[in-house]
């Protein structure tokens, strides 16, 4: 338990210089806005329809397929820490779990969700 | 001396260290590319250019600091902060060295020793995606917007791979505590988890691209990305908030060089010497750090940038299947008594 009072002690200590930093940015520069300068950045143009809108199906499938792979990571770390004692029994049942997950895998592939096109 | 001062010593020691480091990324990174384009580089400030880091930490103070019109307020200041803190922690469970003595207590240079620093290390650090996201989202900027929602979409397949290699790595100890993880390479050269053959090598490689695609960091910065998003995810940012972003992105450089160090290079390890003094242990551990470090810049000056499409399909059509392969078959040869 002694161990996470270092881990408490570093969270203060980062989050303290990080805050400290912003804080100081924000209280000892100058300070002088004019529309043009708070307007966001837009190549020299007026700034024109609002960045909100539609996006690329493509991010959200990624987002998605990222957490199937990611829950089966979740399963293989503590199969991984006792693997030695599982012996030929835990390579065989994360071989069925291994296939299972790679026909997945295939049928996204095929199915074009891979693809950036 | 009481024992809450020898954590505070080395919490000091250690933050302290990760501090100049980054500092010194930050010249060093202009100095090497300075020496790669055959140019000299920062000069003026100090001997050879050394305090330009500081001068540049004065400058960020002082400059005028613009929140752009409409602008989510809340989330545009926090996001630095938030991808400056994760890399900064994960730091706290990198063993450094063996026991050390400090003021009479014999202890262990790091700020502390977890029995799941390996979980701890990717927990942690894949937080840091969250400043990314969010400066991107907040900064009510089309470019802004752009380079975060590349940068999530990249760190988030990068990261499959990046822990597939972890895992052949935890397979091969059976430990997720990266100091038993280190203890298990000690010995001669060929206990070094790169030398695990022939899994060891391929779970390098692929670490150490995954690492440079979490980083956001050439060839793979598709979040800053120049010649199309102007500045990427912190286009609108400046002063100190735009400084906080690189903090964190050289200290979560420094965190992947350590990693790759403790998994794959044995630690602190000196081969054919496993009691070295814990001095030679640290220069060896930081002179490996270093080489990792360095390898970020001369990648950076050597190699052309991908296309974002390229990427994708080097995450999720080679590198994913390659790393769960990789993990069977490191399963396969350990029941097979390869590696005994």
């Amino acid at each position: 338990m002694n161990e996470y009072i270092g881990i408490a002690v570093s969270f203060l200590l980062a989050g303290g210089v990080a805050g400290a930093m912003v804080f100081l940015g924000s209280t000892l520069g100058k300070k002088n806005p004019t529309p043009e300068k708070l307007a966001p950045f837009e190549c020299g143009k007026e700034p024109f329809a609002i960045p909100m809108g539609r996006l690329a199906i493509k991010f959200y499938l990624t987002a998605i397929l990222f957490i199937l792979f990611d829950v089966e990571l979740v399963f293989l770390y503590p199969w991984a820490v006792v693997y030695r004692s599982l012996g030929f029994l835990g390579l065989t049942e994360m071989g069925i779990f291994l296939v299972v997950l790679m026909v997945g895998y295939i049928y996204a592939w095929r199915n074009g969700a891979l693809d950036w096109n | 001396m009481p024992l809450p001062l020898v954590w505070l010593i080395k919490v000091v020691l250690i933050y302290g260290g990760l501090i100049t480091v980054a500092a010194a990324m930050s010249l060093a990174e202009r100095k090497v590319s300075a020496w790669i384009q055959w140019r000299v580089g920062p000069n003026r400030v100090g001997p050879w250019g050394l305090l330009q880091p500081v001068a540049d930490g004065v400058k960020f103070i002082f400059k005028e600091e613009l929140v752009p019109e409409g602008a989510n307020q809340t989330l545009f200041r926090l996001a630095p902060i938030l991808s400056a803190v994760p890399p900064m922690l994960a730091v706290a469970v990198i063993p450094f060295a063996g026991e050390v003595s400090i003021g009479g207590h014999v202890t262990t240079l790091s700020i502390a020793d977890l029995d799941i620093s390996t979980l701890y290390v990717v927990a942690i650090g894949g937080l840091g995606i969250y400043g990314v996201i969010l400066g991107g989202w907040s900064s009510n900027s089309k470019y802004s917007l752009l380079g975060g929602l590349r940068a999530s979409a990249q760190m988030v397949s990068y990261e499959l791979s990046l822990l597939l290699s972890i895992l052949v790595v935890v397979v091969l100890s059976g430990t997720l505590d990266l100091r038993q993880i280190v203890n298990d390479q000690a010995g001669p050269i060929f206990a070094w988890n790169i030398f695990a053959l022939p899994v060891g090598p391929i779970a390098f490689l692929l670490f150490v691209i995954a690492t440079f695609a979490e980083t956001n960091r050439h060839p793979f910065d598709f979040a800053e990305c120049e010649p199309e998003l102007v500045g990427g995810f912190h286009t609108e940012y400046s002063s100190m908030k735009f400084a906080l972003f690189f903090l964190g992105e050289y200290c979560a450089m420094t965190v992947m060089a350590c990693l790759t160090t403790v998994f794959f290079l044995g630690g602190g390890n000196i081969p054919w010497w496993p009691d070295a003094p814990w001095l030679l242990e640290l220069t060896c551990f930081l002179s490996k750090m270093g080489f990792f470090l360095f390898l970020f810049l001369w990648v950076r000056w050597t190699l052309p940038r991908f296309r974002f499409d390229q990427l994708m399909a080097l995450g999720w059509k080679v590198m994913l299947p390659i790393a769960i392969a990789n993990v069977f078959v490191t399963g396969a040869l350990l029941s097979l008594g390869w590696f005994a």
